[in-house]
């Protein structure tokens, strides 16, 4: 899953084909999306008399579209092309990349998404943040929940007085 | 004229002028903090105009975008690495002049170049708006689907390197776009009820501005720092004028018109904006090591670029850079839906609107140059934090429209496609005009076959569709002919694009 020969784009593209193969895994996702939408157009009945354009043209222009990119893609990917990664401020392409991290960031967030019916924004935002500064490579644990509760406390207040949104307290609820 | 007046007395009312300031302050703070782009700063600091009155919130919004836009040349001048497409050319020259100790003349030209040109192209766009808004009034839905189709298909195909690309996240954006049961039926919403409204734009857009660009770094954090040059007070030479002065005003020649058409994007005039600047200098020998015309050219063409891309977004109702998608989004929250009614229906909220640009305009000028050092500081947060930050702020964004967990959920996942996208290559801003203009074009084709009882040929059936169909088949004949061609090898504007990837945040 390295990714690090991507640093020059400006170069000519070896004589080599070198194949992304992690390519044509998204060229399965645009066909599968593509199905789908076919599939589910085709769910859809006749509309009103007065519907000039039925429910199910679009979505089949678009699912036909999305299973021709598909094709294309993985012909292109077959035929040596390479994605351009893209660069920023804090991307160092010349690393391989660190998928575990993502994970890690990906099960913070899960975290969150299960339990923030229960715990409220207060709790789940002060554990999104610390949590993820520490995947991040942080190493002060104590710091890093004080910041996260202190933004998590502030945005609530912020929204419930400053904004006038009551942002659902969860089991902090009457505390707050 | 009166209405202008009268948007100034709207604009500037104390609670609107502090709205302003807050808004240029926030934006330019955000702005300038490493990876986040205009777009994305415009995105984050959506919840924050959900309870304040229309007026005041675009208003504020105004602030934030031009704070956003100026944040962003400060990070590409004092960082060598651009966050967006449209500052790609200020780091080719501003870099430079930051590392040969003129970052505060860097920063000075950029400041006073992107004032200029703001405000020329604020008088354009109220000179221009208002009449083209008169004019597209009386355009049916045949042109309107035309003029889509145009916009969608140029933001595709004329930007971006890769074509491919462009339509695979073009037709993931419609494919975003078809959920939900705006037809009267359930389309792709898979039985739950939470997607029977469609998807949130505010989530898609969060999610794949923010969440995808915070996973696309997770994966790539640079270990070393990069180096940071301090800077001080920004001031200018009697020579730095001299020779700032013409390219501010030829780069805003080059940035408003681009800006205004439907294939906006302020990529195109900054690069042409530096080659002219290189060709036309009498000091040919300082460029590649630190020209100011390098930056003050291209940093007027931006900002004037930004002005112009406000002409179709407020006549038209059409986005056509990421930043103003965004900033449609948070107009229709707030359930405006900007188009050629829209200055009629609602002249102050416009004007005031339009006023404020200027105000915003000024503020960033008065407030940015004393603060310039005190910005520069934010580029030292530690990396964790920013991104961190991000992560929270972009769920709380996106939990904050429903309060519902099905909303993080939603945004995990696009933000994983975010993520693959950045991987891949595939351009965002298709994506992200996809899903909005997706559903209105459905629903001009529509109105336009309901009126003509289905006859298809109604679609040429108005003078301005014929023109903009040809305008497409010219497009597809020249894009054709340059692809078997193959690529012109030694084209500044190809050799510079390809070097960073097309990003438009």
């Amino acid at each position: 899953m390295s990714d690090t020969d991507l640093t020059t784009p400006t170069e000519p593209a070896p004589r080599a084909r070198v194949v992304d193969t992690a390519q044509y895994g998204l060229a399965a996702f645009l066909a599968v999306v593509g199905v789908v939408v076919v599939l589910d157009a085709r769910s859809l009945t006749r509309g009103f008399a007065d519907q000039p354009v039925q429910p199910y043209a679009l979505p089949y222009v678009v699912g036909t579209a999305l299973l021709v990119l598909a094709v294309l893609l993985a012909v292109a990917t077959w035929r040596g092309d390479r994605p351009e990664a893209e660069g920023g401020e804090d991307v160092d392409l010349d690393q391989g990349s660190d998928w575990v991290t993502v994970a890690k960031l990906v099960a913070v967030m899960v975290v969150v998404i299960a339990t923030i019916d229960v715990l409220g924004w207060a709790i789940c935002g002060a554990f999104l943040f610390a949590a993820a500064a520490r995947v991040l490579g942080s190493r002060t644990l104590l710091l890093d929940v004080a910041i996260g509760t202190a933004l998590s406390l502030l945005t609530w207040y912020g929204f419930y007085v400053g904004l006038g949104i009551p942002i659902p307290a969860g089991v902090l609820d009457g505390v707050l | 004229m009166d209405l202008l007046l009268e948007g100034f007395a709207t604009a500037l009312t104390p609670e609107n002028l502090l709205y302003a300031v807050i808004g240029v302050l926030l934006g330019t703070a955000v702005g300038v903090l490493p990876g986040i782009g205009p777009a994305m700063t415009v995105a984050l600091l959506l919840p924050v105009t959900y309870n304040v009155s229309p007026t005041s919130g675009l208003i504020l919004f105004a602030g934030i975008y031009y704070g956003g836009m100026y944040g962003g040349s400060t990070t590409s001048i004092l960082l060598n690495t651009p966050g967006e497409s449209s500052s790609v050319v200020t780091a080719l020259e501003g870099n430079k002049m930051a590392k040969a100790g003129r970052a505060a003349q860097a920063l000075a030209t950029a400041a006073i170049g992107s004032f200029v040109a703001g405000t020329i192209g604020t008088i354009l766009l109220v000179a221009l708006a208002p009449n083209i808004a008169d004019l597209v009034v009386k355009l049916g839905a045949p042109s309107y689907f035309a003029i889509m189709l145009l916009a969608l298909f140029t933001v595709t195909a004329v930007l971006g390197s890769s074509k491919l690309r462009g339509f695979v996240a073009l037709f993931l954006g419609l494919g975003i776009g078809l959920v939900g049961t705006t037809t009267g039926q359930q389309r792709l919403t898979f039985g739950s009820p939470q997607l029977a409204d469609g998807i949130d734009v505010v989530v898609v857009a969060v999610a794949v501005f923010a969440i995808g660009e915070a996973l696309w770094v997770a994966a790539h954090l640079r270990r070393r720092p990069l180096e940071i040059i301090p800077v001080g007070r920004p001031w200018m030479s009697r020579d730095d004028w001299g020779r700032s002065w013409k390219p501010w005003l030829r780069g805003t020649a080059y940035g408003f018109p681009f800006g205004a058409l439907p294939a906006g994007g302020a990529e195109v005039p900054t690069f042409l904006s530096y080659i002219t600047e290189r060709r036309l200098t009498k000091r040919p020998e300082e460029f590649g090591k630190g020209a100011i015309e390098g930056v003050a050219g291209p940093e007027a063409a931006n900002n004037a670029s930004a002005a112009g891309t406000l002409v179709p977004l407020l006549a038209i109702g059409l986005p056509t850079t990421a930043t103003a998608a965004v900033i449609l989004v948070a107009m229709q929250n707030y359930g405006l839906q900007p188009g050629p009614q829209f200055m009629d229906a609602q002249p102050k909220l416009v004007w005031g609107l339009l006023a404020s640009l200027f105000v915003a305009n000024t503020l960033l000028l008065v407030l940015n140059l004393p603060l310039a050092p005190v910005w520069a500081k934010l580029l030292q947060i530690r990396r964790p934090y920013l991104y961190a930050g991000i992560l929270f702020f972009a769920s709380l964004g996106a939990y904050s429209v429903n309060f519902q967990a099905f909303d993080l959920a939603l945004l995990l996942a696009i933000g994983a496609l975010g993520l693959a996208m950045r991987r891949f290559g595939l351009p965002v801003l298709p994506l992200i005009i996809g899903v909005i203009l997706g559903p209105r074009l459905e629903e001009q084709l529509t109105t336009a076959l309901a009126i003509s009882q289905g006859d298809l040929s109604t679609l040429w059936s108005e003078p301005v569709a014929v023109v903009v169909y040809l305008v497409m088949a010219v497009l597809l004949v020249v894009l054709a002919v340059t692809a078997v061609r193959g690529r012109r090898a030694d084209s500044v504007v190809d050799q510079a694009k390809n070097s960073y990837q097309e990003v438009s945040m």
